[in-house]
């Protein structure tokens, strides 16, 4: 892991209306770190993830990444410096093949050429290639947006809670591809509920409350500091 | 990454195709009005095509850059002396100017667009047959372009027009750029982090969907040489290009050359004649269209897994 992080979030205030979503958060990510990013249900995770892709803009602070202001940067031009992610509900482009998915990502991205069979073996869907997307059940379609993802060569990985809904073989194989894409020196920041999921894959986590920084450590203390314990079951 | 060239024998087919009938027609059939307004409405449903189809946008005031190129061409010819294929061309950025104009309007979506758009239609419209503007656009009265009346190269034109418009839908059917709007047209938010952007994307086929209506109206005008502001605003003529296209099939290149070619026979052989059983045979279609077959004739093929340009 290097010392100079390669995503780094200053002060990042969001607010939709009178509600304060982020309020001054500040953290950073490292190359090959999986950080995990958890909450109570309105804490601003998934808000965090949009802020640092583009698609909702940051109302004050900065997102740097690669020692490069992308705050006021649209989605398009933030997949093209090295960020992807998934979606929490899976949305992949329906009336296309599974190949085909694959292929907009790494036709449009201009981040160097990827191998589009290495990638769909990666997610599971080799045999799936040529059926329309909108035929996957929907954790198909969950590994097919991380496929879409990884076929743009990030640098950084959003995942936005990929492990609902599967079974415990499932979740097993997600860790395996999630820790190895780490190893490659991608860095992951895991939205997840999954506690046991995180834990098994993390080594930080980043505790979210109100839009607030609460804790940030191993999984484990966090459970011991008050601010989060209170977070997630009031007081 | 898309390595392989898309072939480029289909388009090819059907350019020489269009050119073959349309060069041999006059030759066996000699009503060139009714030819010549059936290339128009060819090219306005395939115009109409390349943003709904491979956008998703449906311009409902797609007449009014239509008419913004027939009245701009006009106007160039009687201000200007320019000569005429230069004006159909001023014709076709008249028309790309307003859509710049109008270009706020792509972040509406839906039924919100097609109203706005509409909307917008109108507002040239009433702006062009203002009285007070009668020195200028010739108000309700019209406008005369009779000196440069040639019938034979307006038709010339209107071919080449329609030719053009059509290698744009194969252009956008079999491209890179292609490939981009199919995947925003299903999911712009995804389309983005794929790298696509949507929004200059959206904006050129926005721009070039004005643009050939508009030269494609210049011509229509140049071919008339007399007409009413009426005449090239109505909105039958999106209402025409909006059912031509759908009933071919929107998203490829043969179906709304097809709906139109179909549709415009029928409306000439039975429209004029008994327009009340035209209407009839008209509205009994476009509900047979909308129940069963919602993706147009050409969804016929696609059913069966036969690839359709």
């Amino acid at each position: 892991m290097s010392s100079e992080p390669l995503l780094r979030l200053e002060n990042v205030g969001k607010r939709f209306g009178g509600l304060t979503v982020l309020d001054q958060l500040s953290f950073s990510v490292h190359g090959g770190e999986i950080v995990g990013l958890v909450g109570p249900n309105g804490s601003g995770k998934t808000t965090t993830i949009n802020v640092i892709s583009g698609v909702h803009q940051a109302d004050v602070g900065r997102v740097i990444f690669e020692g490069h202001e992308i705050q006021r940067l649209p989605s398009f031009r933030i997949a093209h410096r090295g960020i992807n992610r998934s979606f929490q509900v899976p949305k992949c482009f329906r009336e296309m093949s599974v190949r085909e998915n694959v292929e907009v990502a790494a036709t449009f991205a201009n981040r160097g050429e990827v191998e589009i069979d290495g990638i769909l073996e990666q997610v599971g869907l080799t045999s799936q290639a040529d059926i329309q997307a909108g035929s996957l059940t929907v954790n198909q379609q969950k590994m097919l947006d991380l496929g879409r993802a990884l076929a743009t060569n990030p640098r950084i990985l959003l995942v936005d809670e990929i492990g609902a809904g599967l079974n415990p073989a499932e979740l097993g194989g997600i860790a395996s591809l999630l820790t190895s894409l780490a190893a490659r020196g991608i860095a992951l920041i895991v939205v997840e509920h999954l506690l046991d999921f995180l834990n098994r894959i993390t080594n930080r986590v980043i505790v979210l409350g109100a839009g607030r920084l609460l804790f940030e450590g191993p999984l484990k203390e966090a459970s011991q500091d008050p601010e989060v314990v209170a977070a997630f079951i009031g007081g | 990454m898309r390595k392989s060239i898309p072939s480029l024998r289909g388009p090819a087919i059907v350019l020489a195709v269009l050119a073959f009938v349309f060069l041999m027609a006059p030759e066996f059939y000699t009503n060139h009005s009714v030819l010549l307004t059936m290339m128009t409405f060819m090219g306005l449903a395939q115009g109409l095509n390349l943003l709904y189809g491979f956008t998703g946008y449906l311009p409902f005031g797609y007449v009014g850059f239509f008419g913004t190129g027939a009245y701009a061409t006009s106007l160039l010819v009687t201000f200007t002396g320019l000569p005429i294929l230069v004006c159909v061309l001023g014709g076709g950025l008249a028309a790309a100017l307003i859509a710049l104009i109008l270009g706020p309007l792509l972040r509406l979506s839906g039924a919100y667009f097609s109203i706005a758009n509409l909307a917008a239609s109108q507002i040239i419209y009433f702006i062009v047959a203002n009285e007070d503007l009668k020195s200028i656009t010739g108000g309700p009265y019209g406008i005369k372009i009779e000196q440069v009346y040639a019938p034979h190269a307006s038709y010339l034109t209107m071919l080449a027009l329609l030719l053009v418009v059509t290698a744009l839908a194969a252009y956008f059917r079999l491209s890179r750029f292609g490939l981009g709007l199919k995947a925003m047209n299903q999911d712009p938010v995804s389309a983005a982090f794929a790298g696509v952007n949507v929004v200059r994307e959206r904006l050129i086929v926005w721009l070039v969907s004005a643009a050939m209506a508009g030269m494609i109206g210049g011509t229509y005008a140049w071919d008339l040489s007399v007409f009413y502001p009426s005449a090239v605003f109505t909105l039958q003529i999106s209402v025409f290009a909006i059912v031509f296209a759908l009933f071919g099939g929107v998203g490829t290149v043969i179906g709304p050359l097809l709906g139109a070619a179909v549709l415009y026979m029928l409306y000439d052989g039975i429209g004029v004649s008994a327009p009340q059983y035209f209407e009839l045979i008209y509205g009994a279609l476009i509900v047979g269209l909308v129940l069963f077959l919602p993706n147009g004739l050409m969804s016929l093929l696609t059913r069966r897994r036969i690839n359709v340009l």
